[in-house]
């Protein structure tokens, strides 16, 4: 047991600050969150500068183009990116989080050579196609099918929630091949391009006020047999490897930004308003202390599950406890904030010279959480049955 | 970095889970109850085992471990619900000669601020104490535990950390200094934490095992979500606590890493609210039976109530941990 980094992580972590400390200054602010072609351009301009750089792919193999880097060393990156406020994954959160992890694990060698290099590049941004209007947490029982056609499969069917869809080149996408098979094993997991013919995307609007996902309809799309990664048929097991990756490091940066929303309240408690300091009443401060203790922990426990991954090479089951606790972490921080703010919270904006919109998303956010990758309910699920080995309710 | 258990340490904390199920098996934990919690034979056997000798250098007769080490083994101790004053003679070890062998058994309070009102002073086990020690901001004062005036409290919570009410506490000899003082406090919070945090896995075991035997509608009470559910929040309490509690023991070894009163604050805090949080959920899964004597459950959520009181209360951690924000 040792939280002190090597000597050549240190190296590492010095070289990119120094990088880091060059090229920022060069980037400019992101874009509007409603601009899709602006935070498409913005986001794949940054994975490009980290390509050029030889930071992306940290942690992918270097044989596929990747860094090669360890574990550790990926902490080290989203550590010293975060701190530094380098542009984060955005439009390319599927392709580097899950979907490219996935075809490393499972693809075709030709498959890996055709997909993983542009999204290292940034030339192609990906997609997750997984939910349906009537499959969500029960994804199994996703309909949308896909009859084999010669060396084609046709795809017909609704998927929903899809996020970065209207700026995505590929999806993931899991459809039903053998409609007779019980439900989980009559699925497949196919990289479906977004730009076939019977591909429409409709952008749904948010409980922010804009689009950050939208339906896909799928109409007779034809999609190649030689776009399934995986055996037909045995896309569920696919589906599980993707969402080990999803659960993994990929809410590292995330509990780093939750760290500075919290400094950023602590300011805002500390500031008078009205001729009071939120920070004076007891209740508010204890609760803002806990919540910093709450976010150190699940930094330890980041930590730990950095180690055990690269010790055994696939993300545990830590993803699950980290991402249940940390979505109730960010519930009571959001509802805090609101508390705090009282009428300057009532807006998206910057009010009363406070940097409350920030707070305000945030808390909006929060409800997303609790909710995307698999709901809490689900994760509760998954670790009773799983880990604890509880029956199952049926 | 390497964030988990080498193999040494992995063998310790298997080498103290066996003792204490050796020496500490529930019914002997329970019957401990007529001895105030202490008996000495028992006693010794944790001493020999270095339970208190832990992190004395070699050449003083210690075994020459850290505090990531004394978490594994105060994580265990936890687990197994061992009673008695096992902080106090676990520090008291580095200035009590008798201490580190069990030979003699030292207790411990602390005593905060000066002048003003005098807060409520209860003394944990002192009938059973051969040393009893006052740390206070100035330093460790020794005392004999006979010259201490107090009233034996008739209901304590927990019926194996007998209390007395001690009205005022006689002068004693300066053993060390404000600078152990303030080490035993994080030293102390930080294995405070780590039996709590041993707490909270047991009851969640417990919780687990009754629910998949327990049977209500003709199935495992268990396979019931609003069940299941509890028990995964257990698991999870249980989870991050453990990752901050081992931070803190790493923190103390290695002030170099981080803030150590941030981390062993944090460390505090997360397992004193998973081991109490822990200690209700697993008597609601036992439901009736949890509420009876009989069942273990409440004996351990009456020590972590104890334990939360001691080297700061999870209250207390949270307002420490404003202050460092
Ligand atoms: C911001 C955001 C982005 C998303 N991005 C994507 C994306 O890019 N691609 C994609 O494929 N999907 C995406 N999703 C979809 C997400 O994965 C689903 O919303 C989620 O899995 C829940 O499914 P659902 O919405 O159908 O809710 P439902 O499954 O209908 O759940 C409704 C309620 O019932 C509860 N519930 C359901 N089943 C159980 C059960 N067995 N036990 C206990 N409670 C249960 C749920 O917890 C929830 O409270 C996104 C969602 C959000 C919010």
């Amino acid at each position: 047991m040792n939280l002190r980094y090597s000597e050549s992580e240190e190296r590492f972590r010095g070289e990119l600050r120094g990088w880091l400390d060059k090229v920022l200054p060069t980037v400019g602010p992101p874009p509007a969150s409603d601009d899709w072609p602006g935070r498409r351009a913005y986001d794949t301009a940054w994975q490009r500068m980290l390509y050029e750089a030889g930071y992306a792919g940290i942690n992918w193999p270097k044989e596929l183009g990747g860094r090669g880097a360890s574990p550790t060393e990926h902490l080290v990156f989203l550590e010293e990116t975060e701190r530094a406020h380098a542009p984060y994954v955005g439009v390319n959160f599927v392709g580097l989080l899950h979907a490219g992890p996935t075809l490393i694990a499972e693809a075709s060698p030709e498959q890996r050579s055709r997909y993983l290099p542009p999204i290292l590049r940034g030339d192609e941004v990906w997609c997750q196609g997984f939910s349906e209007p009537g499959a969500g947490s029960d994804l199994a029982a996703l309909r949308t099918r896909a009859v084999r056609d010669g060396d084609h499969y046709v795809v017909s069917g609704q998927k929903i929630w899809t996020s970065h869809a209207e700026v995505a080149d590929f999806c993931e996408l899991l459809v039903r091949t053998d409609p007779h098979a019980p439900k989980h094993r009559g699925i497949s997991w196919l990289v479906l391009p977004m730009d076939s013919p019977g591909v429409e995307v409709r952008p749904l609007r948010t409980i922010y006020g804009t689009a950050e996902f939208s339906e896909v309809f799928l109409d007779e799309v034809r999609v190649p047999v030689a776009n399934r990664v995986g055996v037909e048929n045995d896309g569920w097991r696919v589906a599980m490897v993707t969402f080990s990756f999803e659960r993994g490091t990929a809410f590292v940066s995330e509990l780093l930004q939750s760290m500075e929303l919290l400094e950023s309240l602590v300011g805002i408690a500390r500031s008078t308003r009205d001729g009071a300091q939120p920070w004076d009443d007891l209740g508010v401060r204890r609760e803002l202390g806990h919540l910093a203790a709450d976010l150190d922990a699940l930094w330890s426990l980041t930590k730990r599950n950095v180690t055990q991954a690269s010790r055994t090479g696939v993300p545990g089951v830590g993803g699950s406890v980290f991402k249940l606790h940390y979505s109730e972490v960010r519930h009571r921080l959001g509802d805090l904030a609101l508390r705090i703010l009282d009428r300057a919270g009532l807006s998206f904006d910057d009010l009363g010279g406070a940097r409350s919109g920030e707070q305000v998303k945030g808390w909006v956010h929060a409800l997303s959480i609790s909710i995307a990758a698999g709901t809490s309910q689900i994760q509760r699920n998954i670790l009773g049955e799983r880990v604890l080995g509880l029956p199952r309710e049926r | 970095m390497d964030f988990e258990l080498s193999e040494d340490q992995e063998a310790l904390q298997d080498a103290v889970r066996k003792l204490c199920a050796g020496a500490y098996p529930m019914a002997t934990v329970r019957s401990l109850e007529a001895h105030g919690g202490v008996e000495r034979d028992l006693w010794r056997r944790l001493a020999d085992a270095g339970v208190f000798s832990l992190r004395l250098p070699e050449p003083d007769g210690g075994v020459g471990l850290g505090s990531s080490e004394a978490v594994l083994v105060f994580e265990e101790l936890g687990r197994a619900l061992v009673p008695g004053p096992l902080l106090w003679s676990h520090l008291g070890a580095a200035v009590v000669d008798g201490a580190a062998s069990g030979e003699l058994v030292i207790g411990g309070v602390e005593r905060r601020g000066q002048g003003g009102p005098q807060p409520l002073l209860l003394v944990e086990h002192l009938a059973a104490l051969d040393r009893l020690l006052v740390l206070d901001d100035a330093g460790v004062w020794e005392l004999e535990p006979t010259a201490v005036k107090g009233e034996l409290v008739p209901h304590p919570l927990d019926p194996l950390t007998p209390l007395h009410a001690v009205q005022e506490l006689p002068p004693g000899i300066q053993v060390a200094g404000p600078d152990t003082a303030a080490a035993w406090r994080l030293e102390g919070a930080t294995f405070a934490a780590a039996i709590l945090l041993g707490l909270a896995e047991a009851v969640t075991d417990m919780a687990v095992a009754y629910a998949k035997e327990r049977q209500q509608f003709d199935r495992p009470v268990g396979s019931f979500q609003a069940v299941k559910h509890i028990l995964a929040d257990m698991l999870v309490r249980a989870e991050v606590a453990r990752a901050a509690v081992y931070a803190a023991g790493a923190h103390l070894d290695d002030p170099g890493v981080g803030d150590v009163l941030r981390a062993v604050t944090g460390a505090k805090l997360m397992a004193g609210d998973a081991a109490l949080a822990n200690g209700k959920a697993c008597i609601q899964v036992h439901g009736g039976m949890g509420f009876t004597w009989e069942v273990d459950a409440h004996l351990y959520l009456k020590r972590a109530r104890v334990l939360d009181t001691v080297f700061g209360s999870t209250q207390a951690q949270a307002e420490v941990m404003a202050a460092l924000i």
